[in-house]
């Protein structure tokens, strides 16, 4: 287990460091200029060249770049250009929004895709199996923005449930940030409950034909204690890839669901940053989405090596 | 299941019925006003962000005069003033008893530090150009400030009444872009940045006190969004509205009312007259009669909007309507075209910034444009692409932006400014203007100035900007101009 550990540790920090250069880089390219853009059309030139000094934007590039990354290490992400706060604050205000979002979705999508996905492949090819496959594929085919404006239409504007959108904060108690968040929680979990419905079904389906299900079923147990008992433990390594890449994408891509409910997260945090040319948060929060893939990949790793013990001696 | 959806319903009635019965008993006291735009920061003198104005404004910091909602100049932190017959002394006679919102008092001191701050060294003021006439800020006694000027400009009151040249504290002034302290009649109370900013009502305020205790500005960027957010109540007052299309619904709803004011909003089909052909003024002749306004406003803008004829906002008195001189007759610009040598036409670009009137305007003008042989290529660019290339660059044949500063016809007189155009006469209209303090002279001036522009062609002029948006229909005062990008709210009330 432990030099298994080890590489995965290594290539980790590698892929930090590798990142880092490359969003620093692939940012400092984006033409505009945030002083310009700040002071607006009928700023002087020495009022702009003035703003770019206090930003410390005439620092030349090696500097700038190694002034970020100490200050990463040290947890410390800079100044932000416009909200003239520090990054850390704003991007601990949004994660509260954006880490509890992406973590309700996952929640939802995973209570209703096991049960789903399973069901579909116990019953392969009945017309509940068929059924199930035609509501996936059209969850898969709608947008959730669309889908989203649909909920907001009937649970706000209509019935008047919730409100249309926005984030009264976690200090206004636990069930208003909740009610506040189920909507665009829904929104994100419909698409990928079906994804995920659909992968675990297929999944299931692979292992109920291997040759230890066989087995199962040849010392007596019925086809549902072989899936339950051999099968499904063996299904999961790539649903629990998939889970992963989804709570990447939940954290980092819910801006367009951010958008359409107005929720302060993560992904409006650096859609302002973009084009506010407020380019400290833009490369922090980049980053901080890149960590945490990293992490979450690591973490599957891990798991992979937890569900399927072949898994830590083949890699070591 | 029906059992249950009828439960759900009755529970869903029953939280409507108890959300809406304490408003039936007492005339509500708080607002929540829609934003398209989240200000960067609240300091008003750091920056030009219309976004922070609106937020700022009146509600948070005061100037020596204000804009009034007609757009005229008003007293502000100065009760009155006197002008001395050169025009270089304004004397300041400033109210007593004014306190910034921290406790400490603000006298003839603040408005020194104020007004020198913006001049000087290293300072982050977006609108310096405006106050480099003055040279001098003097204390006469803590409520009389006497500001002596190098030359005569008969817009120092107004350009004092812009959110850049607010007074602010000594103590206070580097954090106002977080911890605003002003003398206006409301406070800063919380910031969730990225979702709403909550003002509370200053109950020390020297003047009238606001009719409201609580002002929430929720950041609704997206137009689907805000139509959502003024349709389920969660805004009740939404100006500039990003979906004009949705506006006549409002209309139709009882529970709304639509406002189309004006703006200082020029719009107009920016032409670089330095870079050929349109360095020709026949081929700028033939793009203005090219253009449909008409057909401009009711596409792009759902028929909100003013045409215009030249540089100037049609609400103030000294407008002088020049449509007509460049009225759209297609054939008239092909004319025009052939005799200025491009038969065929040409082809140009055509440089996009993101609002609306732009994009939408942009492709019914590019439409336009070809049916007299101009091609145009379009390209769609964010703000800060647009102030690098366009602006600073001036790499552009034409280009779509709304000028939003009120009464900026000066801009003409600067021949580097990104449109280039350079005229020693125009120069020397703005220079006389500048010297001019008789109103009627500065009238007739600001008139012969429309003029000279209007004839010499130097941008296509399409129209005013409307400020459109919908208000709850019980709300009261909404400032329905916009004279500066403000969100006034020491006026607004409920009516029950």
């Amino acid at each position: 287990m432990l030099p298994f550990l080890i590489k995965r540790l290594v290539s980790l920090c590698l892929s930090l460091v590798a990142a880092s250069l490359v969003i620093f880089f692939v940012i400092e390219v984006v033409p505009g200029d945030p002083a310009s853009f700040m002071l607006g059309m009928n700023a002087e030139p020495d009022t702009v060249a003035a703003l770019r000094d206090s930003l410390g934007l005439n620092a030349s590039i090696p500097l700038r770049y190694w002034q970020w990354v100490s200050g990463l290490l040290q947890g410390e992400f800079g100044t932000s250009y416009t909200y003239k706060v520090p990054v850390r604050e704003l991007i601990a205000d949004r994660i509260w929004v954006s880490l509890p979002l992406a973590a309700l979705a996952l929640l939802l999508s995973t209570l209703i895709a096991f049960p789903v996905g399973v069901i579909a492949a116990a019953r392969r090819n009945s017309p509940t199996d068929v059924s199930i496959m035609g509501v996936t594929q059209l969850g898969i085919a709608v947008p959730n923005f669309w889908f989203a404006m649909l909920l907001v239409m009937f649970f706000a504007i209509t019935l008047r449930w919730f409100s249309a959108g926005g984030f009264p904060g976690w200090d206004a108690g636990l069930f208003a940030g909740l009610k506040a968040l189920t909507l665009p929680a829904v929104a994100l979990a419909l698409p990928q409950a079906s994804i995920l419905a659909r992968v675990m079904r297929s999944s299931l389906l692979d292992t109920l034909g291997e040759d230890f299900v066989r087995t199962a079923r040849a010392k007596g147990l019925s086809q549902r204690q072989a899936l339950w008992r051999h099968a499904l433990r063996n299904a999961l390594i790539p649903v629990l890839t998939i889970i992963g890449l989804q709570f990447s994408f939940l954290l980092a891509g819910a801006i367009i669901i951010e958008n359409v409910f107005f929720l302060p997260g993560l992904g409006r945090l650096v859609f302002q940053g973009i084009t506010q040319r407020d380019l400290i948060v833009v490369k922090s929060v980049i980053f901080l989405l890149v960590f945490a893939v990293i992490l979450v990949t690591f973490i599957v790793d891990m798991t992979y090596a937890i569900v399927d013990p072949r898994l830590r001696r083949a890699r070591a | 299941m029906t059992s249950i959806v009828k439960a759900l319903a009755f529970a869903g009635a029953l939280a409507v019925t108890s959300a809406l019965t304490p408003a039936a008993f007492a005339a509500k006291t708080d607002i929540n006003v829609g934003l398209p735009l989240e200000p960067p920061n609240l300091d008003p003198t750091s920056g030009a962000a219309g976004a922070i104005d609106s937020v700022t404004y009146s509600n948070i910091f005061e100037g020596l005069t204000r804009f009034g909602p007609d757009g005229g100049i008003n007293p502000g932190l100065a009760q009155s003033w006197t002008i001395s017959d050169d025009g270089l002394v304004y004397t300041f006679k400033l109210h007593e008893g004014v306190n910034f919102s921290d406790g400490t008092d603000m006298n003839a001191d603040d408005v020194k530090f104020s007004l020198d701050r913006i001049g000087a060294e290293g300072s982050t003021n977006a609108q310096k150009a405006l106050y480099a006439d003055i040279a001098s800020v003097e204390v006469v006694d803590p409520l009389t400030v006497k500001v002596t000027l190098t030359k005569p400009n008969g817009n120092i009151l107004f350009n004092l009444a812009w959110g850049d040249a607010v007074i602010v504290a000594p103590e206070s002034a580097d954090n106002n872009a977080t911890n605003p302290v002003g003398t206006g009649a409301f406070v800063l109370k919380n910031w969730a940045k990225g979702d709403q900013i909550e003002l509370a009502r200053n109950e020390n305020y020297w003047g009238e006190p606001a009719k409201l205790d609580k002002v929430v500005f929720k950041v609704i960027a997206d137009p689907n969004a805000a139509f959502a957010a003024v349709m389920a109540g969660d805004v009740d007052s939404y100006m500039a509205f990003p979906a004009p299309e949705n506006l006549p619904q409002f209309d139709a709803d009882p529970r709304f009312r639509v406002v189309a004011g004006s703006t200082e909003g020029e719009t107009i089909l920016s032409t670089n007259n330095k870079m050929p052909p349109f360095d020709n003024i026949k081929v700028r002749e033939a793009l203005a009669h090219a253009i449909d306004r008409k057909a401009i406003i009711d596409g792009a803008m759902f028929g909100y909007g003013t045409p215009i004829g030249t540089h100037f906002a049609p609400h103030h008195p000294s407008y002088v309507d020049l449509t007509a001189q460049s009225n759209f007759d297609p054939e008239k610009a092909k004319a025009l075209l052939a005799e200025a040598g491009f038969p065929d036409g040409f082809k140009t670009t055509l440089k996009l910034p993101p609002p609306s009137y732009a994009r939408r305007g942009g492709e019914i003008i590019a439409s336009q444009l070809r049916n007299v042989g101009i091609e145009t290529e379009i390209s769609n660019l964010e703000w800060a692409q647009w102030l690098e290339q366009v602006f600073k660059g001036k790499d552009f044949g034409l280009t779509i932006v709304s000028h939003t500063e009120p009464l900026d016809i000066g801009i003409y007189a600067r021949p580097d400014y990104y449109f280039q155009y350079d005229s020693a006469e125009f120069q020397k209209i703005m220079e006389d203007l500048n010297n001019a303090t008789d109103p009627q002279e500065r009238n007739r001036l600001l008139q012969v100035a429309q003029k000279k522009i209007a004839d010499d062609y130097v941008n296509g002029y399409l129209f005013q900007l409307a400020n459109t948006g919908v208000v709850n229909a019980k709300l009261m005062g909404v400032w329905e101009n916009a004279p500066t990008q403000a969100a006034d709210m020491t006026g607004v009330y409920w009516a029950d």
